[in-house]
């Protein structure tokens, strides 16, 4: 698996902050997938009401995992492809290398997939002698750099165009050196001239899935650019990675979560190419794959239900979550440190990976809600958030100032007329501080806080007291 | 083994264990009846108005479209579209006997084959199962006839749909399927690929700006058989004198297509027999 580099929020975050060539392309890129999305979701009234089908299909699905996963099992052999169920990474790793090594492949080309991040399939093929190529063009680039990527869905987020230039020229030294990059579109033609040979020489190829539909036993897959396809249909051997809470029942459940993904992903209606894999080539069939396997991880989901944490088995990994979030705006996706970054990484790593080790990542919030308020499948973010940070507090994980600064806190707070004495000192005497400023620039004891922002001033009275007078001001009307 | 490990682990986190019979019987029953959810409304239309939502919708993802008025008018559409995009007339044709009628030798310039695509071939025409009007989509169900290499290899796609194959909804392209397709292999209607193709491959993975032509198609156009009267707005019926009655054949479906570069192939199992799915 991927090396957890969570511990190192903090610094990693203050990192990203100082990155002039991160910065520019987290503006460059802001912004693009919330009026998308905005206006994909303007355009068809009845997204409320999808979004509330999707979370109880989800729901529905989960609550009879067990039923579905062996239904979509017996399809899938029905249609003559195989089903290899995995608890662990290292087991799906083990799998996959074993299928490569039963057809002697030496390439195997690969669609964009997080699982397969999650699992760390790359390094494990590579270790074996056996060539992964990334086909995704942001993954594609990102394997040339040895980058990981820094958005589920668009994993080059953090590259601007001066970057792939650079690092097309260096690492295609098949190409005249003094080639000129005019525009965006030169850069995706050498791409796609350069990866079509790789698409017809594998001899594995690997997808993740949107979605499996119990009722049929395919694999869906959502993309754009076509790699997807080439990757699944060109070689003699398809793979398709999934995690067990991929499944839906019906295609018909499936067609509501369509609608959703795209819109609430990358704004569009739908997407260029959504396809449904169904076991392997049929007899008479001029194309396809003689082999179709699925890879059904576990890797820690079964530990989530029944826990408060089992509703984040519903999301679809459309990313809104992070498109909408300031944290994930102002650090980007690499700062979190490991596979999945923003609202729903900070839930679902420390699912995965432990909390020992991912305690900072539900920290890394505003708790403003947007995420919540975006995810197609409402998948509660920030409740999950500040559950963690109780497991974290229960488990002495929490740093020890802020411990004793929270039972200070507490102290006061259970005793109302203490802590309303106390906040109206407090904050008339910071209100007095600010001379009618507005905001401090530094203060003594919050140089944490000030560091990189301004303090705002209180106006003069707490919530209690503005509210008792609004109340008395009431009463004599 | 682990399968029995994954679903202890499930049963487990759900504090059960395995479902009793009546549940079960009542999920099985979810799966064979497949009950359709919230249709949205903006394509639950009077048939012209859907044709020409899918249009709309086609263009507003970068495709393109010509109508045309029958079948026989093909071969001329695909002819003035290649010419006029400055492209070589040649192609690779899906094995598909309605293509296979159309009179090809009428434009002695294309030069076809029939088949699987390959790396080589920059041009497909491929046959249209069903266009979805609340997208523009397009609903691509592999078969003999049908290759999926036809809408990945070539740089552009050209696809023949028929207006009576325009549908509101994903849902009803799948019952369009489920009615007309039977596959061998498992004795269910799913074939091993099914694309929903919306519009030309594009990518935006460079500083969030779409470009189109990732690695598939960097074109496609769809040219749409006017061939369900009640498709017309009625002004537009009238116009074309538009009457034949359905399943009434054109005379050019008699003449099998022959060119310099092709002939029809000699009957092959599963090609020669055309799949249940011509809409």
């Amino acid at each position: 698996m991927q090396t957890v580099h969570s511990p190192d929020f903090k610094r990693n975050a203050a990192r990203a902050l100082a990155d002039t060539g991160l910065q520019k392309a987290l503006g460059t890129a802001k912004g693009a997938f919330l009026v998308r999305r905005a206006q994909a979701v303007a355009n068809l009234p009845e997204f409320e009401q999808l979004r509330d089908i999707g979370r109880d299909i989800k729901n529905h699905t989960l609550a009879n995992l067990d039923f579905y996963l062996e239904a979509f099992a017996a399809n899938v052999e029905r249609a003559g492809g195989k089903v290899h169920w995995c608890s662990t990474a290292e087991e799906a790793r083990e799998t996959v290398l074993a299928i490569c090594r039963s057809v002697g492949a030496k390439t195997v080309t690969k669609g964009k997939s997080m699982i397969s991040e999650e699992l760390g399939i790359n390094d494990h093929l590579e270790h074996h002698g056996i060539t992964p190529v990334e086909t995704d063009l942001g993954e594609y680039i990102l394997q040339l750099r040895q980058e990981t990527p820094s958005h589920i869905i668009a994993p080059a987020f953090h590259l601007n165009r001066e970057d792939w230039e650079a690092d097309f020229r260096r690492l295609h030294t098949h190409l005249p050196k003094d080639r000129v990059f005019n525009e965006r579109a030169d850069i995706v033609a050498e791409a796609r001239s350069t990866l079509r040979d790789r698409f017809l020489a594998a001899d594995v190829g690997i997808t993740g899935a949107n979605f499996l539909i119990a009722e049929t036993g395919s694999s869906v897959i959502v993309t754009n650019e076509g790699n997807g396809d080439l990757t699944q249909t060109l070689p003699r051997v398809h793979i398709a990675l999934a995690s067990i809470e991929k499944v839906v029942p019906t295609l018909e459940d499936a067609c509501n979560m369509l609608r959703l993904l795209a819109r609430s992903a990358t704004g569009q209606d739908f997407s260029v190419y959504t396809t449904f894999s169904t076991g392997v080539r049929r007899q008479e069939d001029l194309d396809g794959p003689e082999q179709y396997h699925v890879v059904l991880v576990d890797n820690g989901r079964t530990n989530m239900l029944g826990t408060e944490f089992q509703e984040m088995l519903r999301c679809i990994r459309c990313a809104a979550c992070m498109n909408h979030c300031p944290v994930y705006g102002a650090v980007g996706g690499h700062a979190y440190g490991w596979v999945y970054p923003g609202p729903m990484g900070s839930v679902l790593t420390p699912s995965l990976v432990g909390i020992d080790k991912t305690g900072l990542l539900p920290n890394a919030s505003t708790f403003c809600g947007k995420c919540e308020s975006v995810c197609p499948v409402k998948i509660p973010l920030p409740k999950m958030m500040r559950h963690w940070r109780e497991r974290e507090f229960e488990r002495h994980l929490t740093p020890a100032t802020q411990r004793s600064n929270l039972k200070l806190w507490a102290w006061f707070a259970k005793r109302p007329t203490l802590y309303r004495l106390a906040t109206r000192l407090g904050i008339s005497a910071l209100h007095m501080l600010a001379r009618g400023k507005g905001a401090f620039a530094s203060l003594p004891l919050a140089s944490g806080w000030t560091k990189g922002r301004d303090l705002p001033a209180p106006e003069g009275e707490t919530f209690m007291s503005a509210y008792a007078r609004q109340q008395r001001a009431k009463g004599r009307r | 083994m682990s399968k029995e490990a994954i679903l202890n682990g499930i049963r487990r986190g759900l504090k059960r264990g395995p479902l009793p019979a009546d549940q079960q019987a009542m999920l099985a029953g979810r799966l064979a009846s497949h009950p359709r959810h919230l249709q949205p409304a903006r394509a639950q239309l009077p048939r012209p108005a859907q044709v020409a939502l899918f249009l709309r919708n086609v263009e507003k993802e970068f495709g393109t479209v010509e109508r045309v008025p029958h079948a026989g008018a093909v071969p001329g559409a695909v002819a003035d579209y290649l010419a006029a995009q400055n492209l070589a007339p040649k192609f690779v044709l899906a094995p598909n006997p309605e293509l296979w009628a159309m009179p090809w030798s009428e434009r002695p310039m294309l030069e076809f084959h029939s088949g699987r695509a390959e790396a080589t071939d920059m041009v497909s025409v491929q046959h249209g199962f069903v266009g979805v009007a609340e997208t523009g989509t397009l609903m691509l169900p592999a078969a003999p006839t049908r290759p999926t290499t036809l809408n990945l290899l070539p740089d552009t796609e050209i696809v023949v749909l028929k207006a009576s194959g325009i549908v509101a909804g994903y849902e009803d392209a799948f019952d369009r399927l489920r009615a007309e397709n039977q596959d061998a292999l498992t004795g269910g209607f799913m074939p091993r690929n099914i694309m929903f193709v919306t519009g030309p491959s594009r990518s935006a993975d460079i500083e969030q700006t779409l470009e189109l032509g990732a690695h598939g198609p960097r074109r496609l156009h769809i040219i749409l058989i006017d061939d369900d009267p009640a498709a017309l707005a009625q002004d537009a019926a009238d116009e074309a004198g538009f009457a034949p009655l359905p399943g009434a054949a054109p005379a050019w479906t008699e003449t099998a297509p022959a060119t310099d570069t092709w002939a029809p192939p000699a009957p092959q199992p599963g090609v020669a027999a055309p799949q249940a799915d011509q809409g």
